[in-house]
């Protein structure tokens, strides 16, 4: 296992997503609010590149036309068949149990720490003022 | 239990996809003018000061964006260069024949909307002008891509007369009929047109959707898209039925039938009930000489996609046996959102002669393809 640094965290901005490869791995690492997750950019169901997907909320609906908008932006929809995922936890909305996308630990990083630990740092130029985000892998 | 699906490999024989045949690609237009220079002065003034008039009840509502924004497509085959999915041919052929090899695309063209134009006259000449903006646009270009023959069923000489305009040219593979008309296939009034489309040797495909100006369930309009979908399952059964009990087979004892985007699953519990009723209301349809299962075996073929995911997903070994593997053709339906992907599709392995039949071998007899 290693750590990689993917990003600044000043690229990626709240709500948005931006997809990096590490290990020859598609990762989509998605910001919400200003906490981090990465996710594997292949749909479980037939392998489209799911972090291309739309971000939207988590609909519920108790009982008929008793909407609620639950969780904004915590939510990827794959870009193929519509399957909703959780961006935290990869967890598929259709079969929480059984279906899930692999998740990746994404961390925040001073750049300060990042210059004495060991970390991989393919495309990302790391300076000790900066703040970065580390996927490990 | 938690198990993490992914990285999921492509099943062992996932070679073998490779050269299938795709029985379901939808080419679009890169922009509304595109028919224009095939359409006659005539129709090209009726089109941009007339237009169209659907059967849809509702002027300019739209049966999309069907859940993906956008317009119900892949959201990733939105070309860089601009235009609409489908709209690209380089697009069409990265992310489809060329990534998967594809032997032979067959197009479904969706669009000119000349199956369902109320003024039948300028629906055949929209007809014919789709028709060659297949040619020129795909088919030409890329000789995988074949076309499918567009008609107005309501304009019987003009369809006859486009049928046999085409007859003989290898790029066209079918003629294409949307399922929602005025009314069920089966009935007279189309035959003459089925037997044109047999006696030149074109297969029939019914690709659902078309507006047929009736509600699209027998019991009323449906409130939401994911109960539009299995309408169009109903559609296919009810021009199964027609195209049976009408003798429609008994007339035209050439006619292949091809089912496109209904999925396959329903079709042997409605030829279990079909033959049930035969035995008992034989009376009523006399001329049906065989039971409705065997009309249906010897005449029809389905394509896959949506492909069912039976919960036991072996389950799909026994509804393609009862079926028969001899009668279901792949595809993919790209750039369509809900697609499949030939590699990922059936969620069990399939017996290899089973494959290379539903892969390649019956379109390639049903088409009489090299
Ligand atoms: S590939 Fe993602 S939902 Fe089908």
């Amino acid at each position: 296992m290693n750590r990689h640094v993917v990003a600044k965290v000043e690229d990626i901005q709240p709500g948005t997503r931006k997809i990096v490869t590490v290990k020859g791995r598609e990762i989509g690492i998605f910001r919400v609010g200003d906490d981090f997750y990465g996710l594997i950019n292949r749909c479980p169901h037939q392998g489209a590149p799911l972090c291309r997907g739309e971000i939207v909320s988590r609909l519920v609906a108790p009982s008929p036309g008793d909407y609620r908008l639950t969780r904004p932006g915590e939510m990827i929809r794959c870009p193929w068949h519509c399957w909703e995922f959780d961006i935290r936890t990869g967890q598929s909305l259709c079969d929480p149990n059984s279906v899930q996308a692999r998740a990746f630990d994404v961390a925040v990083e001073p750049g300060r720490a990042l210059v004495e630990g060991p970390f991989v740092a393919e495309s990302v130029p790391v300076t000790v003022e900066e703040t970065y985000v580390v996927v490990t892998l | 239990m938690n198990v993490t699906v992914l990285d999921r490999k492509p099943d062992r024989g996932a070679q073998s996809h490779l050269g299938f045949i795709d029985c379901d690609v939808h080419p679009y237009v890169k922009g509304p003018n595109d028919f224009d220079p095939f359409l006659s002065k005539r129709w090209l003034e009726h089109k941009q000061t007339i237009g169209g008039r659907t059967r849809q009840g509702l002027a300019k509502t739209s049966m999309y964006p069907r859940m993906s924004p956008g317009v119900g497509m892949r959201m990733d085959s939105w070309p860089k260069t601009g235009g609409h999915p489908g709209s690209d041919l380089p697009m069409m052929q990265e992310q489809l024949l060329d990534l998967f090899d594809v032997a032979y695309g067959l197009l479904a063209p969706l669009v000119g909307g000349a199956g369902g134009e109320r003024n039948v006259e300028f629906g055949a000449a929209m007809a014919t002008a789709v028709n060659e903006w297949q040619l020129a646009h795909w088919c030409d270009p890329d000789p995988r891509l074949l076309g499918a023959i567009q008609v107005n069923v309501e304009h019987t000489e003009a369809a006859i007369a486009e049928i046999e305009k085409r007859a003989g040219d290898r790029r066209f593979a079918q003629v294409n009929i949307p399922p929602r008309g005025l009314e069920p296939l089966g009935r007279r009034r189309y035959w003459p047109i089925l037997e044109a489309c047999a006696a030149n040797g074109f297969p029939v495909s019914l690709h659902l959707g078309g507006t047929g100006g009736h509600a699209s369930t027998g019991g009323g309009w449906p409130s939401f898209y994911h109960e539009e979908h299995p309408s169009y399952v109903q559609t296919m059964q009810t021009l199964v039925t027609s195209l049976v009990c009408e003798g429609v087979f008994e007339r035209i004892p050439n006619l292949k039938i091809v089912l496109v985007e209904g999925g396959f699953a329903w079709l042997p519990a409605l030829c279990w009930r079909l033959d049930k009723h035969w035995k008992r209301l034989r009376a009523e349809v006399p001329h049906l000489k065989r039971s409705p299962s065997e009309y249906v075996h010897d005449h029809i073929w389905v394509t896959t996609q949506p492909i069912e995911e039976p919960e036991r997903p072996q389950d799909m070994l026994s509804i393609l046996e009862w079926i028969g593997p001899d009668r279901v053709m792949f595809s993919t339906d790209y750039p369509h959102w809900d697609q499949d992907d030939p590699r990922y599709a059936f969620k069990i392995p399939l017996p290899d002669d089973w494959k290379r039949k539903i892969y390649r071998d019956n379109a390639r007899a049903l088409y009489n393809l090299d």
